[in-house]
Protein backbone atom coordinates (compact mmCIF):
# COMPACT_ATOMS: atom_id res chain seq x y z
CA UNK A 1 0.00 0.00 0.00
CA UNK A 2 1.31 3.78 -0.95
CA UNK A 3 0.09 5.51 1.48
CA UNK A 4 -0.86 4.60 5.44
CA UNK A 5 -4.44 5.40 6.36
CA UNK A 6 -3.17 8.55 8.21
CA UNK A 7 -2.13 9.65 4.98
CA UNK A 8 -5.08 9.24 3.03
CA UNK A 9 -7.15 10.63 5.75
CA UNK A 10 -5.14 14.00 5.52
CA UNK A 11 -5.37 13.36 1.87
CA UNK A 12 -9.04 13.45 2.18
CA UNK A 13 -9.09 16.35 4.32
CA UNK A 14 -6.41 18.38 1.35
CA UNK A 15 -9.66 17.21 -1.03
CA UNK A 16 -12.61 17.99 0.94
CA UNK A 17 -12.70 20.61 3.37
CA UNK A 18 -15.15 19.52 6.10
CA UNK A 19 -14.81 16.22 5.39
CA UNK A 20 -14.45 15.21 9.08
CA UNK A 21 -12.84 11.83 8.65
CA UNK A 22 -12.24 10.24 12.09
CA UNK A 23 -9.31 7.74 12.01
CA UNK A 24 -10.16 4.37 13.85
CA UNK A 25 -7.18 2.21 15.21
CA UNK A 26 -7.04 -1.33 15.17
CA UNK A 27 -5.41 -2.28 18.52
CA UNK A 28 -5.15 -5.69 17.34
CA UNK A 29 -1.75 -7.68 15.46
CA UNK A 30 -3.30 -7.10 12.22
CA UNK A 31 -3.59 -2.96 12.89
CA UNK A 32 -6.05 -3.06 9.92
CA UNK A 33 -6.89 1.01 11.05
CA UNK A 34 -9.99 2.41 9.20
CA UNK A 35 -11.99 5.87 8.49
CA UNK A 36 -14.94 6.46 10.00
CA UNK A 37 -16.53 8.77 7.75
CA UNK A 38 -19.65 11.08 8.41
CA UNK A 39 -22.77 9.98 6.51
CA UNK A 40 -22.98 13.76 4.95
CA UNK A 41 -20.14 13.46 3.54
CA UNK A 42 -19.51 10.16 3.07
CA UNK A 43 -20.59 9.79 -1.20
CA UNK A 44 -18.20 12.77 -1.80
CA UNK A 45 -15.22 11.05 -0.27
CA UNK A 46 -15.99 7.62 -1.46
CA UNK A 47 -15.75 9.59 -5.41
CA UNK A 48 -12.33 10.92 -4.20
CA UNK A 49 -11.28 7.20 -3.05
CA UNK A 50 -12.25 6.37 -6.68
CA UNK A 51 -11.31 9.30 -8.51
CA UNK A 52 -7.98 10.01 -7.15
CA UNK A 53 -5.35 9.06 -9.72
CA UNK A 54 -2.65 8.25 -6.71
CA UNK A 55 -5.16 6.05 -4.29
CA UNK A 56 -7.65 5.22 -7.15
CA UNK A 57 -9.29 2.77 -4.88
CA UNK A 58 -12.02 1.10 -8.18
CA UNK A 59 -12.74 -2.28 -6.13
CA UNK A 60 -15.08 -2.62 -3.75
CA UNK A 61 -14.48 -6.41 -2.27
CA UNK A 62 -16.78 -6.36 0.58
CA UNK A 63 -19.69 -4.66 2.68
CA UNK A 64 -20.85 -5.73 5.36
CA UNK A 65 -22.99 -4.56 8.56
CA UNK A 66 -22.23 -3.86 12.39
CA UNK A 67 -24.37 -3.73 15.22
CA UNK A 68 -23.45 -2.11 18.43
CA UNK A 69 -26.23 -2.27 21.19
CA UNK A 70 -26.70 0.17 23.73
CA UNK A 71 -24.22 -0.93 26.69
CA UNK A 72 -24.62 -0.29 29.67
CA UNK A 73 -21.31 1.24 31.61
CA UNK A 74 -20.48 0.63 34.84
CA UNK A 75 -18.24 3.08 36.83
CA UNK A 76 -17.14 3.40 40.23
CA UNK A 77 -15.95 7.01 40.62
CA UNK A 78 -14.19 8.11 44.42
CA UNK A 79 -16.01 11.45 45.67
CA UNK A 80 -15.45 13.09 48.98
CA UNK A 81 -17.89 13.54 51.29
CA UNK A 82 -18.42 15.15 54.73
CA UNK A 83 -20.10 13.21 57.41
CA UNK A 84 -20.45 13.36 61.25
CA UNK A 85 -18.24 10.45 62.86
CA UNK A 86 -17.44 10.40 66.86
CA UNK A 87 -13.86 9.98 67.51
CA UNK A 88 -12.94 10.17 71.16
CA UNK A 89 -16.27 10.88 72.53
CA UNK A 90 -16.47 13.90 70.86
CA UNK A 91 -18.57 14.95 67.76
CA UNK A 92 -16.60 15.50 64.69
CA UNK A 93 -17.01 16.33 60.86
CA UNK A 94 -14.65 14.26 58.86
CA UNK A 95 -13.96 14.23 55.48
CA UNK A 96 -14.36 10.70 53.49
CA UNK A 97 -13.36 8.93 50.56
CA UNK A 98 -16.70 7.30 49.68
CA UNK A 99 -17.08 5.08 46.30
CA UNK A 100 -20.03 5.03 44.24
CA UNK A 101 -21.17 3.25 41.12
CA UNK A 102 -22.51 4.85 38.66
CA UNK A 103 -24.01 3.25 35.53
CA UNK A 104 -24.68 5.18 32.49
CA UNK A 105 -26.37 4.13 29.19
CA UNK A 106 -24.06 4.35 25.63
CA UNK A 107 -26.42 4.28 23.11
CA UNK A 108 -25.94 1.84 20.09
CA UNK A 109 -25.71 2.35 16.71
CA UNK A 110 -25.70 0.61 13.57
CA UNK A 111 -22.60 0.49 11.23
CA UNK A 112 -21.64 -0.17 7.50
CA UNK A 113 -17.85 -1.71 6.46
CA UNK A 114 -16.49 -1.09 3.47
CA UNK A 115 -13.59 -2.68 2.37
CA UNK A 116 -11.82 -1.10 -0.52
CA UNK A 117 -8.49 -2.69 -2.93
CA UNK A 118 -7.16 -0.51 -5.94
CA UNK A 119 -7.11 -3.14 -8.93
CA UNK A 120 -5.11 -0.56 -10.92
CA UNK A 121 -2.52 0.26 -8.39
CA UNK A 122 -2.34 -3.17 -6.40
CA UNK A 123 -3.39 -1.86 -3.28
CA UNK A 124 -5.55 -2.05 -0.45
CA UNK A 125 -7.73 -2.62 1.43
CA UNK A 126 -9.19 0.40 2.95
CA UNK A 127 -11.42 -0.38 5.29
CA UNK A 128 -13.92 2.74 5.99
CA UNK A 129 -16.86 2.84 8.20
CA UNK A 130 -20.39 4.69 8.45
CA UNK A 131 -22.55 4.82 11.73
CA UNK A 132 -26.42 5.59 12.02
CA UNK A 133 -27.32 8.10 14.52
CA UNK A 134 -29.15 5.16 16.98
CA UNK A 135 -30.31 1.33 16.22
CA UNK A 136 -34.07 2.32 16.13
CA UNK A 137 -35.57 4.46 14.28
CA UNK A 138 -32.75 6.82 12.63
CA UNK A 139 -30.75 4.04 10.73
CA UNK A 140 -30.29 6.04 7.40
CA UNK A 141 -26.64 6.23 5.47
CA UNK A 142 -26.31 7.03 2.08
CA UNK A 143 -25.58 4.58 -0.26
CA UNK A 144 -21.95 3.80 -2.25
CA UNK A 145 -23.77 1.96 -4.93
CA UNK A 146 -23.54 5.19 -7.27
CA UNK A 147 -19.73 5.18 -6.78
CA UNK A 148 -19.55 1.23 -6.51
CA UNK A 149 -21.68 -0.81 -8.81
CA UNK A 150 -20.46 -3.62 -7.25
CA UNK A 151 -22.03 -2.20 -3.16
CA UNK A 152 -25.91 -2.86 -4.77
CA UNK A 153 -26.34 -6.30 -3.69
CA UNK A 154 -24.23 -6.27 -0.58
CA UNK A 155 -25.89 -3.28 0.98
CA UNK A 156 -29.41 -4.90 -0.12
CA UNK A 157 -28.03 -7.67 2.26
CA UNK A 158 -26.78 -5.45 5.20
CA UNK A 159 -30.20 -3.50 4.79
CA UNK A 160 -32.08 -6.89 5.08
CA UNK A 161 -30.10 -8.68 8.09
CA UNK A 162 -29.06 -5.10 9.89
CA UNK A 163 -31.57 -3.00 8.99
CA UNK A 164 -29.91 0.06 7.91
CA UNK A 165 -31.18 1.89 5.13
CA UNK A 166 -29.17 3.27 2.72
CA UNK A 167 -30.43 6.23 0.71
CA UNK A 168 -29.87 6.67 -2.96
CA UNK A 169 -29.86 2.91 -3.63
CA UNK A 170 -31.34 2.01 -6.74
CA UNK A 171 -33.57 -1.16 -5.86
CA UNK A 172 -33.34 -1.54 -1.88
CA UNK A 173 -35.34 -4.81 -1.42
CA UNK A 174 -34.46 -7.83 1.10
CA UNK A 175 -32.14 -9.85 -0.43
CA UNK A 176 -32.14 -13.14 1.37
CA UNK A 177 -35.53 -13.19 3.54
CA UNK A 178 -38.76 -12.94 2.03
CA UNK A 179 -40.05 -9.42 1.12
CA UNK A 180 -42.85 -10.07 3.99
CA UNK A 181 -39.87 -10.42 6.93
CA UNK A 182 -40.11 -7.98 9.57
CA UNK A 183 -37.27 -8.86 11.83
CA UNK A 184 -33.11 -7.86 11.21
CA UNK A 185 -31.44 -11.61 11.79
CA UNK A 186 -27.87 -10.37 12.67
CA UNK A 187 -28.99 -8.20 15.33
CA UNK A 188 -27.68 -8.57 18.60
CA UNK A 189 -32.17 -8.27 19.73
CA UNK A 190 -33.36 -10.43 17.34
CA UNK A 191 -35.58 -13.45 18.56
CA UNK A 192 -34.80 -16.90 16.49
CA UNK A 193 -38.36 -17.86 15.57
CA UNK A 194 -39.65 -20.56 18.33
CA UNK A 195 -39.56 -23.43 15.82
CA UNK A 196 -38.58 -26.19 18.55
CA UNK A 197 -37.86 -29.70 17.36
CA UNK A 198 -37.45 -32.57 19.12
CA UNK A 199 -33.64 -33.37 19.53
CA UNK A 200 -31.91 -36.42 20.65
CA UNK A 201 -29.05 -34.86 22.32
CA UNK A 202 -30.01 -31.15 23.34
CA UNK A 203 -27.43 -29.43 25.25
CA UNK A 204 -26.89 -26.01 26.61
CA UNK A 205 -29.16 -23.37 25.10
CA UNK A 206 -30.52 -26.18 22.78
CA UNK A 207 -31.59 -27.84 26.33
CA UNK A 208 -32.90 -25.07 27.44
CA UNK A 209 -35.34 -24.43 24.96
CA UNK A 210 -36.53 -27.70 25.15
CA UNK A 211 -37.27 -27.88 28.75
CA UNK A 212 -39.47 -24.41 28.05
CA UNK A 213 -41.87 -25.89 25.64
CA UNK A 214 -44.41 -28.04 27.33
CA UNK A 215 -44.92 -31.23 25.75
CA UNK A 216 -48.45 -30.53 25.39
CA UNK A 217 -47.90 -28.88 22.45
CA UNK A 218 -45.31 -30.85 20.84
CA UNK A 219 -48.00 -33.46 21.22
CA UNK A 220 -51.23 -32.10 20.05
CA UNK A 221 -50.01 -31.83 16.86
CA UNK A 222 -50.26 -35.98 16.61
CA UNK A 223 -53.69 -35.04 18.04
CA UNK A 224 -54.91 -32.99 15.26
CA UNK A 225 -54.00 -35.21 13.11
CA UNK A 226 -55.27 -38.05 14.55
CA UNK A 227 -58.49 -35.99 15.09
CA UNK A 228 -58.87 -34.46 11.32
CA UNK A 229 -58.26 -37.94 9.66
CA UNK A 230 -55.94 -36.86 7.27
CA UNK A 231 -53.40 -39.06 5.21
CA UNK B 1 -51.09 -68.39 -4.96
CA UNK B 2 -48.32 -71.01 -3.79
CA UNK B 3 -44.96 -69.66 -4.81
CA UNK B 4 -44.14 -73.54 -5.72
CA UNK B 5 -47.10 -73.56 -7.95
CA UNK B 6 -46.34 -70.37 -9.80
CA UNK B 7 -42.63 -72.14 -10.96
CA UNK B 8 -44.27 -74.95 -12.01
CA UNK B 9 -46.43 -73.09 -14.21
CA UNK B 10 -44.11 -71.23 -15.35
CA UNK B 11 -41.50 -73.92 -16.41
CA UNK B 12 -44.90 -75.62 -18.45
CA UNK B 13 -45.32 -71.67 -20.11
CA UNK B 14 -48.01 -70.67 -18.09
CA UNK B 15 -47.28 -67.12 -16.27
CA UNK B 16 -49.59 -66.27 -13.21
CA UNK B 17 -49.79 -63.16 -11.48
CA UNK B 18 -52.33 -60.91 -9.87
CA UNK B 19 -53.25 -57.04 -11.11
CA UNK B 20 -51.52 -55.69 -7.98
CA UNK B 21 -48.21 -57.47 -8.65
CA UNK B 22 -48.26 -56.50 -12.52
CA UNK B 23 -49.30 -52.63 -11.51
CA UNK B 24 -46.79 -52.49 -8.77
CA UNK B 25 -43.97 -53.83 -11.51
CA UNK B 26 -44.89 -51.25 -13.52
CA UNK B 27 -45.28 -48.70 -11.24
CA UNK B 28 -42.16 -49.33 -9.53
CA UNK B 29 -39.98 -49.43 -12.52
CA UNK B 30 -40.70 -46.43 -14.08
CA UNK B 31 -39.96 -43.62 -11.41
CA UNK B 32 -39.56 -40.65 -12.85
CA UNK B 33 -37.67 -37.63 -10.56
CA UNK B 34 -38.06 -34.59 -11.07
CA UNK B 35 -35.05 -32.59 -12.26
CA UNK B 36 -34.21 -30.45 -9.85
CA UNK B 37 -31.68 -29.63 -6.93
CA UNK B 38 -31.63 -27.26 -3.99
CA UNK B 39 -28.23 -27.45 -2.53
CA UNK B 40 -24.58 -29.97 -2.34
CA UNK B 41 -26.83 -33.08 -2.39
CA UNK B 42 -27.63 -32.29 -5.41
CA UNK B 43 -23.97 -32.90 -6.44
CA UNK B 44 -24.21 -36.08 -5.59
CA UNK B 45 -27.62 -36.92 -7.23
CA UNK B 46 -26.07 -35.54 -10.62
CA UNK B 47 -23.50 -38.35 -9.81
CA UNK B 48 -26.03 -41.13 -8.96
CA UNK B 49 -27.06 -40.13 -12.65
CA UNK B 50 -23.91 -40.55 -14.84
CA UNK B 51 -22.46 -43.91 -15.74
CA UNK B 52 -20.12 -45.13 -12.82
CA UNK B 53 -23.65 -44.95 -10.18
CA UNK B 54 -26.30 -45.16 -13.32
CA UNK B 55 -29.38 -44.98 -11.94
CA UNK B 56 -30.63 -46.18 -15.39
CA UNK B 57 -30.83 -49.62 -14.28
CA UNK B 58 -33.67 -48.68 -12.39
CA UNK B 59 -35.67 -46.97 -14.64
CA UNK B 60 -35.16 -43.71 -13.52
CA UNK B 61 -33.07 -42.04 -16.00
CA UNK B 62 -35.38 -39.46 -16.68
CA UNK B 63 -35.38 -36.20 -14.98
CA UNK B 64 -38.45 -34.76 -15.92
CA UNK B 65 -37.82 -30.83 -15.58
CA UNK B 66 -41.58 -30.12 -15.57
CA UNK B 67 -43.59 -31.79 -12.14
CA UNK B 68 -46.41 -32.72 -14.50
CA UNK B 69 -44.36 -35.67 -15.64
CA UNK B 70 -42.28 -36.78 -12.55
CA UNK B 71 -43.36 -38.96 -9.98
CA UNK B 72 -40.56 -38.62 -7.64
CA UNK B 73 -39.52 -35.32 -5.84
CA UNK B 74 -35.69 -35.83 -5.29
CA UNK B 75 -35.53 -33.59 -1.95
CA UNK B 76 -31.54 -33.03 -2.52
CA UNK B 77 -30.19 -30.05 0.00
CA UNK B 78 -31.32 -27.12 2.75
CA UNK B 79 -34.49 -25.78 2.26
CA UNK B 80 -34.84 -22.63 3.53
CA UNK B 81 -37.67 -21.10 4.84
CA UNK B 82 -37.85 -18.72 1.37
CA UNK B 83 -37.72 -22.13 -1.00
CA UNK B 84 -40.26 -24.57 1.28
CA UNK B 85 -43.52 -23.04 -0.28
CA UNK B 86 -42.05 -23.54 -3.70
CA UNK B 87 -40.88 -27.15 -2.52
CA UNK B 88 -44.69 -27.51 -1.67
CA UNK B 89 -46.46 -26.33 -4.26
CA UNK B 90 -43.75 -27.96 -6.69
CA UNK B 91 -44.97 -31.13 -4.46
CA UNK B 92 -48.77 -29.95 -5.23
CA UNK B 93 -48.01 -29.53 -8.90
CA UNK B 94 -47.30 -33.43 -9.30
CA UNK B 95 -49.75 -35.86 -10.18
CA UNK B 96 -50.14 -39.27 -8.57
CA UNK B 97 -48.45 -41.54 -7.66
CA UNK B 98 -46.02 -38.99 -6.72
CA UNK B 99 -43.08 -39.78 -4.19
CA UNK B 100 -40.65 -37.97 -1.76
CA UNK B 101 -36.94 -38.99 -0.91
CA UNK B 102 -35.40 -36.79 1.13
CA UNK B 103 -31.50 -36.85 0.54
CA UNK B 104 -29.55 -35.94 3.29
CA UNK B 105 -28.99 -33.98 6.70
CA UNK B 106 -30.57 -30.62 6.19
CA UNK B 107 -33.61 -32.13 3.63
CA UNK B 108 -34.35 -34.14 6.61
CA UNK B 109 -33.99 -32.18 9.62
CA UNK B 110 -32.11 -29.16 9.15
CA UNK B 111 -28.71 -30.84 9.34
CA UNK B 112 -26.03 -27.80 10.11
CA UNK B 113 -28.00 -25.61 9.97
CA UNK B 114 -30.96 -26.90 12.68
CA UNK B 115 -30.38 -23.85 14.81
CA UNK B 116 -30.79 -21.24 11.67
CA UNK B 117 -34.05 -19.22 11.66
CA UNK B 118 -33.75 -19.40 8.26
CA UNK B 119 -33.42 -22.81 7.60
CA UNK B 120 -36.52 -25.38 7.45
CA UNK B 121 -36.11 -28.24 9.75
CA UNK B 122 -36.99 -31.23 7.63
CA UNK B 123 -39.20 -31.05 4.45
CA UNK B 124 -41.79 -33.40 6.22
CA UNK B 125 -42.61 -30.71 8.30
CA UNK B 126 -44.62 -29.99 5.42
CA UNK B 127 -45.15 -33.10 2.78
CA UNK B 128 -45.39 -36.65 3.53
CA UNK B 129 -41.73 -38.37 3.00
CA UNK B 130 -41.64 -41.76 1.84
CA UNK B 131 -37.55 -42.42 2.62
CA UNK B 132 -34.96 -40.62 4.56
CA UNK B 133 -31.61 -40.80 3.85
CA UNK B 134 -29.27 -39.64 6.52
CA UNK B 135 -25.49 -38.29 5.27
CA UNK B 136 -23.75 -34.88 4.68
CA UNK B 137 -24.08 -35.56 1.54
CA UNK B 138 -25.20 -38.90 1.27
CA UNK B 139 -23.05 -40.93 -1.16
CA UNK B 140 -24.78 -42.15 -4.61
CA UNK B 141 -24.95 -45.58 -3.15
CA UNK B 142 -27.10 -44.24 -0.33
CA UNK B 143 -29.29 -42.52 -2.98
CA UNK B 144 -29.33 -45.98 -4.37
CA UNK B 145 -30.07 -48.14 -1.39
CA UNK B 146 -33.00 -45.50 -1.02
CA UNK B 147 -34.15 -45.81 -4.41
CA UNK B 148 -34.55 -49.61 -3.88
CA UNK B 149 -36.10 -48.88 -0.67
CA UNK B 150 -38.83 -46.84 -2.25
CA UNK B 151 -39.25 -49.84 -4.98
CA UNK B 152 -39.70 -52.27 -2.17
CA UNK B 153 -42.56 -50.21 -0.36
CA UNK B 154 -43.90 -49.48 -3.32
CA UNK B 155 -43.78 -53.18 -4.21
CA UNK B 156 -45.33 -54.02 -1.00
CA UNK B 157 -48.68 -52.10 -1.70
CA UNK B 158 -51.73 -53.68 -1.72
CA UNK B 159 -53.90 -52.02 -4.27
CA UNK B 160 -57.24 -52.21 -1.71
CA UNK B 161 -57.48 -52.10 2.11
CA UNK B 162 -56.10 -49.33 4.39
CA UNK B 163 -52.57 -49.49 3.31
CA UNK B 164 -53.48 -48.76 -0.65
CA UNK B 165 -51.44 -45.74 -2.13
CA UNK B 166 -52.90 -42.05 -1.76
CA UNK B 167 -54.44 -42.05 -4.94
CA UNK B 168 -56.76 -44.69 -4.88
CA UNK B 169 -58.00 -43.76 -2.01
CA UNK B 170 -60.34 -41.24 -2.81
CA UNK B 171 -60.89 -39.53 0.70
CA UNK B 172 -57.24 -39.03 0.82
CA UNK B 173 -56.16 -35.38 0.04
CA UNK B 174 -54.08 -34.25 -2.65
CA UNK B 175 -53.48 -31.09 -1.85
CA UNK B 176 -50.90 -29.99 0.81
CA UNK B 177 -51.27 -26.01 2.44
CA UNK B 178 -48.97 -24.64 0.91
CA UNK B 179 -46.96 -22.59 3.99
CA UNK B 180 -47.54 -18.43 3.75
CA UNK B 181 -44.32 -16.40 4.40
CA UNK B 182 -44.79 -14.16 7.52
CA UNK B 183 -43.62 -11.53 9.50
CA UNK B 184 -41.24 -13.34 11.59
CA UNK B 185 -41.71 -17.46 10.52
CA UNK B 186 -43.40 -19.89 7.85
CA UNK B 187 -47.09 -19.81 8.73
CA UNK B 188 -48.33 -22.33 9.57
CA UNK B 189 -44.53 -23.49 11.13
CA UNK B 190 -45.65 -27.02 10.06
CA UNK B 191 -48.67 -29.31 8.06
CA UNK B 192 -50.33 -30.89 11.14
CA UNK B 193 -51.56 -33.49 8.35
CA UNK B 194 -48.03 -34.67 8.10
CA UNK B 195 -46.05 -33.71 11.45
CA UNK B 196 -45.12 -34.30 13.76
CA UNK B 197 -45.15 -38.47 12.63
CA UNK B 198 -47.53 -40.12 15.46
CA UNK B 199 -45.31 -42.57 16.87
CA UNK B 200 -46.85 -45.92 16.67
CA UNK B 201 -45.49 -48.54 19.26
CA UNK B 202 -47.84 -47.41 22.03
CA UNK B 203 -45.33 -46.72 24.56
CA UNK B 204 -44.93 -43.06 25.19
CA UNK B 205 -42.37 -41.50 22.53
CA UNK B 206 -39.79 -38.86 22.82
CA UNK B 207 -42.41 -36.33 22.07
CA UNK B 208 -44.88 -36.89 24.81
Amino acid sequence: MLKTVEEIKAAIEAAIPGAGVEFVPNPGPAAEHSLLLRPESAVAVAKFLRDDAELAFDYLSNVTGVDWPDKEIVEKVKAMRITTKTVDGVEQQVEETVEETRKRIEPGCLEAVYHLYSVAKKHGPLVIRMRTENRTDRVTLPSLTPIWRGAEFQEREVFDLYGIVFAGHPDLRRILMWEEFKDHPMRKDFVEPDDYEYEPTAHDHVLKRAQAHPAAVVASGSQRWRDEGIR
Amino acid sequence: MDEHLKIELGKQGIVVTTLQELYNWGRRNSIWPMQFGLACCAIEMIATTMARFDMARFGAEVFRPSPRQADLMIISGTVTKKMAPQVVRLYNQMAEPRYVIAMGACAISGGPFKQGYNVLKGIDRYIPVDVHIPGCPPRPEALLEAFMALQKKIDAQPLTGAGRPRFLDSEARGEFPIPVPGEHDLEPASNRGVWPVEIETGTKGPRD
